[in-house]
C-alpha cells in the first residue's frame, strides 16, 4: 500500500510566498496615505515643544515654515552653536525673513495668498530673542498669521 | 512582483515622513499703530512677564506656572461691573470683584517676555493662557450647544466637514468666541 506511505518526521512544507506581493502593497498603500513628502532637509536641530491646546495645520498648501534651532552637528564647525534660522534648504539672517515670505507667497495661487499661515518650527532651547524678531518682521510684510508648531504632549513637560 | 512592490515600499519610507503637524495659533498685531489710542483701565489688564529663568510675575506678583491658568481663568471671568451698568456680565461665574477686570470682553491679557526667555517656557506660557480661554469658552458652549468649544471648532476648521454643518457651526462658534474674545497682548521684549 504505498499509497498510504507515512510521511517521514521533521519534513515541514515550505512556507508558500504566493501572499508576499500582497502583504507588500499593503504595507506600500498604508506608507504611501499616512505619510507625505519631505520638502527641505534639516540644518538645524528641531525638537519641538509640547503644548495641549493645538490646533491641526490643515491646507498644506498655505503654510510657509520657518525653522529655527541650534544648526545640526556637521554644521556647528562653520555656523557656530547659536540658535539660526533655516528657509527653504539653507541658513538664514533674520534681514531674510521678510524677502522670503514675499517671495513665497508670490508662488502661491493668487486666491490663497491672502490666507496663508507661517508655521513657526522651534527648537524648544532657542531664545525668544529671535522669535521676537522674526516676528516683527513677519509683521513688517504684513504675514500675520503664525502658528508655533509644537508636538501634542503635556506642556509642563517642557520646563523639566 | 514582491520585489517591485519592495523597491517602491522603500522608497516611500525614505522620501516621506509622518507629519506633526499641529500647534497654537496665533495673530500678530498689524504694524501700523491703531489710529485712535483707547485708553484702557489698568484692572482690565492682567499683565504676564516672563523672566530669562522662566519664573513667571503675574500681577506684580511672583507665581508658579502650574497656578497660571486658574489665576488667567479668574480674571477673565470675574465680571467686576453691577448689576445693572452697561457692559455687565451675566454668564460670568466669577468673584466679581470690583478691582479686577470689568467683563470678558474688556479682559486684555499683556505678555512680555525677556530677550533671553527659552521658547519652550514661552509656548508653555502662551499654552496655558490658551487654555484659559479654551476652558470658560467649553463651559459656555456646554450651557448654550451641549458641546465643547474645542469639539466644535475642530469640526468647523476641517475642511472634510460638509458645507452645511459648517455654516451652522460657524454661528455657533462666533457667538462663543464673541462672549470670552482672545485678547492675548504681545508687548516687544525687553532687553534686559
Amino acid at each position: 500500500m504505498a499509497k498510504f506511505a507515512k510521511k517521514k518526521d521533521g519534513d515541514l512544507p515550505a512556507v508558500s510566498t504566493a501572499s508576499l506581493p500582497d502583504i507588500v502593497f499593503m504595507l506600500l498603500f498604508f506608507f504611501m496615505t499616512v505619510t507625505t513628502m519631505k520638502d527641505s532637509t534639516l540644518l538645524v536641530e528641531n525638537t519641538l515643544p509640547n503644548a495641549s491646546e493645538i490646533k491641526k495645520l490643515e491646507k498644506k498648501d498655505r503654510i510657509i515654515f520657518i525653522y529655527v534651532g541650534t544648526p545640526s552637528e556637521e554644521y556647528q564647525a562653520v555656523y557656530g552653536t547659536e540658535a539660526k534660522i533655516q528657509l527653504n534648504d539653507k541658513f538664514a539672517n533674520v534681514s531674510e525673513v521678510g524677502s522670503y515670505i514675499l517671495a513665497e507667497r508670490a508662488k502661491k495661487p493668487q486666491e490663497v495668498q491672502n490666507f496663508l499661515t507661517t508655521a513657526l518650527k522651534v527648537d524648544k532651547n532657542a531664545n525668544m530673542g529671535l522669535i521676537s524678531d522674526i516676528k516683527q518682521e513677519l509683521r513688517k510684510v504684513n504675514a500675520l498669521k503664525v502658528n508655533y508648531t509644537t508636538y501634542q504632549g503635556n506642556a509642563f513637560n517642557n520646563l523639566q | 512582483m514582491a520585489d517591485i512592490a519592495f523597491l517602491l515600499l522603500i522608497f516611500f519610507l525614505v522620501t516621506t515622513t509622518i507629519e506633526t503637524d499641529a500647534g497654537l495659533d496665533r495673530m500678530l498685531p498689524p504694524i501700523e499703530p491703531p489710529e485712535d489710542d483707547v485708553v484702557i483701565k489698568q484692572k482690565n489688564i492682567f499683565t504676564v512677564n516672563v523672566n530669562r529663568n522662566g519664573q513667571l510675575l503675574v500681577e506684580e506678583e511672583l507665581m508658579d506656572i502650574k497656578n497660571l491658568r486658574a489665576a488667567a481663568v479668574a480674571f477673565l471671568d470675574n465680571g467686576g461691573l453691577k448689576p445693572g451698568e452697561e457692559g455687565y456680565c451675566n454668564y460670568c461665574k466669577g468673584e466679581r470683584d470690583p478691582g479686577s477686570s470689568d467683563n470678558p470682553g474688556k479682559a486684555i491679557i499683556s505678555l512680555k517676555n525677556d530677550r533671553e526667555t527659552k521658547y519652550s517656557v514661552y509656548i508653555t506660557v502662551q499654552n496655558e493662557l490658551v487654555a484659559a480661554y479654551n476652558e470658560l469658552r467649553n463651559r459656555e458652549a456646554n450651557r448654550l450647544f451641549g458641546r465643547d468649544f474645542t469639539d466644535m471648532e475642530q469640526e468647523y476648521l476641517n475642511p472634510e466637514t460638509p458645507e452645511t454643518v459648517r455654516e451652522e457651526l460657524k454661528d455657533k462658534v462666533k457667538r462663543v468666541q464673541d462672549l470670552f474674545p482672545q485678547k492675548l497682548s504681545e508687548a516687544e521684549t525687553s532687553k534686559n
